[in-house]
């Protein structure tokens, strides 16, 4: 039958196409976070053809970014890790050999207890993000220790965690529940949807177009977020938090807040009235350069959506070390307006909870990632770059750490502050990678180990916390390529020469998935049929229910526009706006973000990606292009306040989209391993230049915006003798 | 029954889906695109337009690829599609000359290749490849000649325009503006 | 500031930059397919008009070059179509709207024809080389009894040639240096030219060499005034229209088309022509070869300049 009436011609070609048969897998995918639910295809003979999104995946619509669809490429990818490498020494020359898996995980354990031997097993660090992290962390725990820590946390969504977790009492976590499809108005504050290409995100704010809902963005750059939006504030950077106040004096002056909510269900109101009675317009448009009557229009215009109106929380939100200030003042913001459990505002989220595989209990290590970040008491995770910290020996160290096991985060790319990374790195006993890829980060191992691909691999299940609960299997949709292995395999073979072995009770991950699935009422062969399956809601309404009483998870039980909590930790109870450095006479803020096509630097690599964008460019307004003498498509270098110098060029782009006083980069090239055929030199990698970090007081994230850059034209690395 | 492509440049964010989707779906070599993203931007600092498009063969009304083949390689089916069969082209390369558009490539087996509009997919009743997986389902697909179907309501109430219609090509792929 | 980019796809090593895909076999490809054109137009023109005595070089000497022009035209391009297994295709269909189409046909009509030409002088060309066989012997008498027919057939397909070799590149509509209707005219009067420049150099007595010199000044005449034409209507034409011809008057194209088309190629030899003709000692030589080598310079000029105007981007 054919949707679209007759039609008689069927030529060769197109038949052959047609009656070729497909097999599919169903999978989650793993090229970033957001783990969409999909179904991988393979041929006759079994390659890996085309990665389609599930249709009943409520967590992304059965549609994926070009990321997911590009996923092929991870696994064609020629470049792979593909046998387990030992670091060696040949002609007095470190390199690394092939070696067999035996030899590599008995090395692995043989260095894990002696260090745990030494200092005990919790100087044994887990340095991780995505899928593997989870097979690890069990084995992790199972072994002592608890010293695990995320890129995901100090150096990217911490700071918004910790300031909506002040302010209602809960996080706000991934995805955020904003419920983009039914609001009014959707404010960006830096966020750059559309370019930040999480899923359902990026898929509701279209729809938020299609009803006519009002965008607002606040962004020094012309993000294509910006060119959707009804107002775009070309804010000077740094300075948001001023803007913010200006919109709660204006919204309280003018009376435009949600009285009753406001009342119901906040604390604080009035010292923060009077906080702010002072920020007028005209005061931040001294320093944001937005003009008052702009600040006011935009006051009114969420005021008017209210309460369907978002105030994005952000995610990756390390900018300048008052993060968490400025996610507070999101929230307040939001609390102002009624958004927080109102349609179109903020959802009540839900997931459904996967049991637990049986396994004994994990014995208690004597100190974890909570004590080496005791200094950032709101720190709800690992503090990635305290870790780091804790492995350089001192003599007031309390929590000496002496080996890594890094999985499926590349810290020379995620990870500011390159020289103490790699101080850390040379004083580790012993260093373990895990990867697929030969990323930076490998170089610095004394074991790499090659993971398969996730379309190879089974997983845990995936439980996505959305409007309604929905679970996701991943299910290897062809053998391991190379000499590559799961996760969960790695973690069993490690735990089991450490005498875990208990606690990894199963010959395959398909039997801990098989009775999960079965806890669940469902099972493996009804998900390799369906690949997703949704549950209804148990905890309640999707948003606030009026009539009976709301008990926010706080101390008060309400919103706190106030906070208490911060004024006993010793910090400003309400934000305030706080002047940052700015770039002196001949350098520039270096600004980057996402690439839609790309992933960090995971991506760069993709044979597929690669092809849609091999190289990030360097965005340069005209009129600096004009003052340096810059063209689009010339080769430059940076250098930073520190002195530190791009390995690599990068080509200019001239374009009006960036600010004159900043330049602005994707995050994520400018690789420097030779084995990435198709990245190795392409672009400047921006975390080498982010030599300076703006540490946020309250949660220990790692502020990255506040480095400045000189543009050089001549090559620096032309007259060093090598 | 006159397929016609229309897309929403107000909702296209660039992400370049539609670009590895028409890849892996139609086996596109790497190197090779059928289809891709323009980014054009007007103005100065901070009063600025930007405005992104997913381009493609327009499968236009009048088509000079059609008209310059001398095989007959090039040809136009009865619903308006514009197909190239592999063992009829010759590779003289005349049709990609006569694209205004730039449709039109070399594959590396000699042939020339370009957008089918998933000709193979229409046949089993599902949208092609590069609309069905758009995240901002910014692209529509269907027959302008049925006065109620998707395209045609669209045209009907929002602006819109062409690519290059001086050329007098009447492509068949719309932009609403 | 206006920008506008590729932000994926186009920008890709086998796309944007080898769109170009008609490379030099194609130049010289229109350039000999108009010599030959030029050529079997004035053998058969002289033989119509009963003077294939007075004028050899034309009908006899000048006319062995075609068949070879045509030769090797074919083959520059066959080896310039990338999916060659196929080539036959050129010949299960006609194709009225194909320039290509009916091109291909003229060549398979019109070179034929140019080898029997050839043949049908084969004992006055090579008088030492006595055919072997009687049956060719034969042939080539029948041939000699034919020749008016065969040159009356050769002054429509001669024509179509000439012309064909402009039309193939002015039917683009989609290269605004190339869609205009004068490219037609154009290389056929080049075609002719260079044509008549071959004859001239291989006349033997100053006769045929100056009544072809005249002819060649005459059509040196109107291809300039072809090529004003046609700048000139660019000129009053559209934006992109208006910058394909930059790059002929004011680009990267400027150097040899007016270097070695029109002033090398057309402007001198008509003034060498022109002064022997009054009855200075000129090497004829010179400014034939120079409108050979402005023939074909233009060819490639046209065809490299003509792919890089667009409509978009
Ligand atoms: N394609 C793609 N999408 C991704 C990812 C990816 O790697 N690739 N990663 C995902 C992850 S983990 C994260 S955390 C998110 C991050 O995505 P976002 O949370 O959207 O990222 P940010 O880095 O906060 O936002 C970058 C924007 O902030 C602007 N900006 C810079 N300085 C300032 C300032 O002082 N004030 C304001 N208001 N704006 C400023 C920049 O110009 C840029 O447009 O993206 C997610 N989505
Ligand atoms: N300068 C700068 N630094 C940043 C950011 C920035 O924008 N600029 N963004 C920050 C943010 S928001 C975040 S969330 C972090 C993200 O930081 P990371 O999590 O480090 O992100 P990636 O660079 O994508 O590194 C992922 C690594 O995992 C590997 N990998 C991919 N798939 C698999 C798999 O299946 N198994 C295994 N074992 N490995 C796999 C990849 O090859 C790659 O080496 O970076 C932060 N750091
Ligand atoms: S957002 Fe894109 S890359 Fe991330 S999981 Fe979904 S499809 Fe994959
Ligand atoms: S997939 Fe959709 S949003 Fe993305 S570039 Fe293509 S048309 Fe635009
Ligand atoms: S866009 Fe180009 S290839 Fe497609 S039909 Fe029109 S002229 Fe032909
Ligand atoms: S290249 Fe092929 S399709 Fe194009 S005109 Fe030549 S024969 Fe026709
Ligand atoms: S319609 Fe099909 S062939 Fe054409 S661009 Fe889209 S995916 Fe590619
Ligand atoms: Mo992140």
């Amino acid at each position: 039958l054919n949707m679209f009436g007759a039609n008689s011609y069927l030529d060769e070609l197109v038949k052959q196409n047609v009656t070729k048969k497909f097999k599919r897998t169903p999978t989650y995918c793993e090229v970033c976070f957001w783990k969409c639910a999909a179904w991988t295809y393979t041929d006759e003979e079994g390659n890996i053809q085309k990665i389609i999104g599930n249709e009943n995946d409520s967590h992304c619509y059965g549609r994926l970014c070009p990321r997911g669809t590009g996923g092929v490429g991870m696994y064609n990818d020629e470049d792979r890790l593909k046998t387990p490498l030992i670091r060696t020494t040949i002609n007095g020359e470190e390199t690394f050999r092939e070696a067999s898996w035996e030899e590599a995980l008995d090395l692995i354990a043989s260095k894990f207890s002696n260090i745990k031997e030494k200092y005990g097993p919790e100087a044994i660090a887990l340095l991780k993000h995505g899928s593997p992290g989870k097979h690890l962390e069990h084995l992790f725990k199972a072994f002592g220790s608890d010293t695990i820590a995320e890129p995901a946390y100090a150096q990217c969504r911490g700071a918004r965690e910790a300031g909506f977790a002040l302010t209602y009492g809960s996080w706000v976590g991934s995805p955020e529940p904003t419920d983009i499809r039914d609001t009014k108005c959707l404010v960006l504050i830096g966020s750059h949807i559309g370019e930040n290409m999480h899923n359902s995100q990026v898929q509701e704010m279209s729809d938020a177009i299609d009803n006519g809902a009002t965008i607002i963005t606040v962004d020094p750059r012309f993000s294509t977020a910006a060119s959707k939006s009804k107002h775009w504030l070309a804010i000077k950077p740094a300075t948001d938090i001023a803007l913010m106040l200006a919109w709660m004096n204006v919204i309280i002056e003018e009376g435009l807040y949600d009285k009753e909510y406001v009342e119901k269900y906040t604390t604080g109101f009035n010292q923060l009235k009077d906080h702010v009675s002072t920020f007028t317009p005209e005061w931040a448009y001294g320093i944001t350069t937005i003009k008052p009557e702009e600040i006011r229009k935009t006051a009114r215009a969420m005021a008017s959506a209210s309460p369907s109106v978002i105030i994005h929380p952000g995610r990756h939100v390390s900018w300048y070390g008052d993060d968490t200030q400025r996610a507070r003042s999101i929230a307040i913001l939001n609390a102002l307006l009624g958004s927080w459990g109102r349609r179109g505002g903020f959802y009540f989220k839900e997931s459904i909870k996967v049991p637990k595989y049986p396994s004994p209990k994990y014995p208690h290590p004597k100190w974890d990632w909570k004590n080496i970040g005791e200094k950032y008491p709101v720190a709800q995770m690992g503090i990635t770059s305290e870790v780091i910290k804790c492995s350089i020996p001192s003599k007031d160290n309390k929590y000496p750490i002496k080996a890594w096991m890094v999985a499926g985060t590349n810290i020379t790319k995620s990870i500011p502050e390159k020289e103490m990374l790699e101080k850390a790195m040379d004083e580790l006993e012993f260093m373990v990678v895990m990867d697929t890829m030969p990323m930076d980060v490998t170089g610095y191992a004394d074991v790499v180990l090659p993971e398969c691909t996730y379309l190879e691999r089974y997983d845990d299940i995936r439980s996505a916390t959305n409007r309604e609960p929905s679970i996701a299997v991943r299910v290897p949709a062809v053998k391991p390529k190379y000499d590559s292995k799961p996760g969960w395999w790695v973690a069993k073979q490690i735990g089991e020469r450490l005498g875990l072995g208990d606690y990894f009770n199963y010959d395959d991950y398909e039997e801990v998935i098989e009775w999960q699935l079965q806890q669940m009422g469902t099972s493996l062969d009804e998900m390799n049929k369906i690949g997703v399956k949704n549950f209804s809601r148990t905890s309640g309404p999707l948003y606030l229910n009026e009539n009976e009483a709301y008990h926010f998870p706080t101390a008060s039980g309400k919103i706190e526009l106030y906070s208490q909590e911060l004024k006993n930790l010793g910090f400003d109870p309400l934000p305030n706006y706080i002047k940052h450095p700015e770039p002196p006479q001949g350098f520039y803020r270096l600004n980057y973000g996402r690439a839609p096509m790309h992933t960090f630097s995971r991506t760069a690599n993709n044979p597929n990606l690669n092809d849609l964008k091999s190289e990030n460019n360097l965005w340069v307004n005209p009129k600096v292009a004009r003052i340096l003498g810059l063209k689009t498509g010339q080769e430059v270098w940076l250098k930073n306040q520190d002195e530190i110098t791009s390995n690599f060029p990068i080509k200019v782009r001239v374009t009006e989209r960036v600010r004159w006083d900043s330049v602005y980069m994707v995050h994520g090239f400018g690789h420097t391993n030779k084995k990435l055929s198709r990245a190795f030199g392409k672009g400047i990698n921006d975390t080498q230049l982010i030599s300076k970090v703006a540490i946020d007081p309250i949660m220990g994230g790692t502020g990255m915006r506040g480095n400045f850059v000189s543009i050089l034209t001549e090559n620096p690395h032309k007259n060093i003798e090598l | 029954m006159r397929y016609a492509m229309v897309i929403d440049t107000l909702k296209c964010v660039g992400c370049s889906d539609c670009v590895v989707a028409c890849q892996t779906e139609n086996n596109v070599p790497i190197g090779y695109c059928r289809d891709w993203i323009t980014e054009t931007v007007n103005g100065a600092y901070p009063s600025i337009e930007l405005e992104l498009k997913s381009e493609r063969c327009n499968h236009c009304d009048n088509a000079p690829c059609v008209r310059c083949c001398p095989t007959g390689a090039s040809h136009q089916l009865d619903n308006g599609i514009v197909l190239v069969t592999a063992d009829e082209c010759i590779g003289c390369g005349a049709c990609i000359e006569s694209c205004p558009y730039d449709a039109r490539y070399q594959h590396p087996d000699g042939y020339v290749d370009k957008c089918t509009f998933c000709h193979h997919r229409l046949e089993k009743g599902q949208l092609p490849a590069c609309v069905s997986v758009c995240p901002t389902k910014c692209m529509y697909f269907g027959d302008l000649d049925d006065p109620n179907s998707e395209v045609s309501q669209l045209l009907k109430n929002r602006k819109h325009k062409t690519l290059a219609p001086e050329a007098g090509t009447k492509p068949q792929v719309y932009y609403l503006i | 500031m206006q920008e506008e980019l590729f932000t994926s796809g186009r920008n890709i090593p086998n796309i944007d930059p080898s769109l170009q895909i008609w490379h030099w076999p194609i130049s010289v490809y229109l350039f000999l397919g108009g010599l030959a054109a030029g050529l079997l137009f004035f053998a058969a023109l002289i033989t119509v008009l009963k003077k294939d005595k007075e004028y050899p070089a034309a009908v006899k000497f000048a006319s062995i070059v075609s068949p070879i022009a045509l030769t090797l035209g074919l083959l520059a391009l066959f080896y310039d179509l990338t999916h060659k297994l196929y080539f036959w295709r050129l010949y299960t269909t006609i194709r009225i709207e194909s320039p290509m189409s009916w091109g291909a046909w003229v060549l398979l009509i019109i070179t034929p024809i140019s080898f029997l030409w050839v043949f049908s002088y084969y004992t006055e060309l090579f008088p030492k080389w006595k055919l072997k066989f009687n049956f060719l012997n034969t042939f080539e008498k029948f041939l000699q009894e034919n020749r008016m027919n065969m040159a009356i057939a050769l002054i429509p397909l001669s024509i179509v040639l000439g012309i064909y070799t402009g039309i193939l590149l002015s039917a683009f509509n989609a290269r605004p240096l190339w869609n205009n209707a004068i490219l037609g005219p154009l290389f056929l009067t080049s075609g002719l030219s260079t044509g008549a420049a071959t004859i001239i150099l291989l006349a033997k007595n100053t006769k045929e060499r100056h009544l072809f010199s005249k002819i060649d000044l005459a059509l040196i005449v109107i291809e300039l005034g072809l090529i004003i034409h046609m700048l000139m209507g660019m000129y009053a034409g559209s934006e992109v229209q208006l910058e394909a011809m930059q790059l002929l008057v004011g680009g990267e194209f400027t150097l040899m088309f007016f270097g070695f088309v029109i002033i090398l190629g057309l402007i001198v030899p008509a003034i060498l022509e022109l002064t022997e003709l009054i009855g200075y000692k000129v090497p004829v030589a010179v400014p034939a070869i120079l409108i050979l080598i402005g023939g074909l310079v233009f060819r490639f000029v046209m065809v490299e300049a003509g792919q890089i105007t667009r409509y978009l981007y």
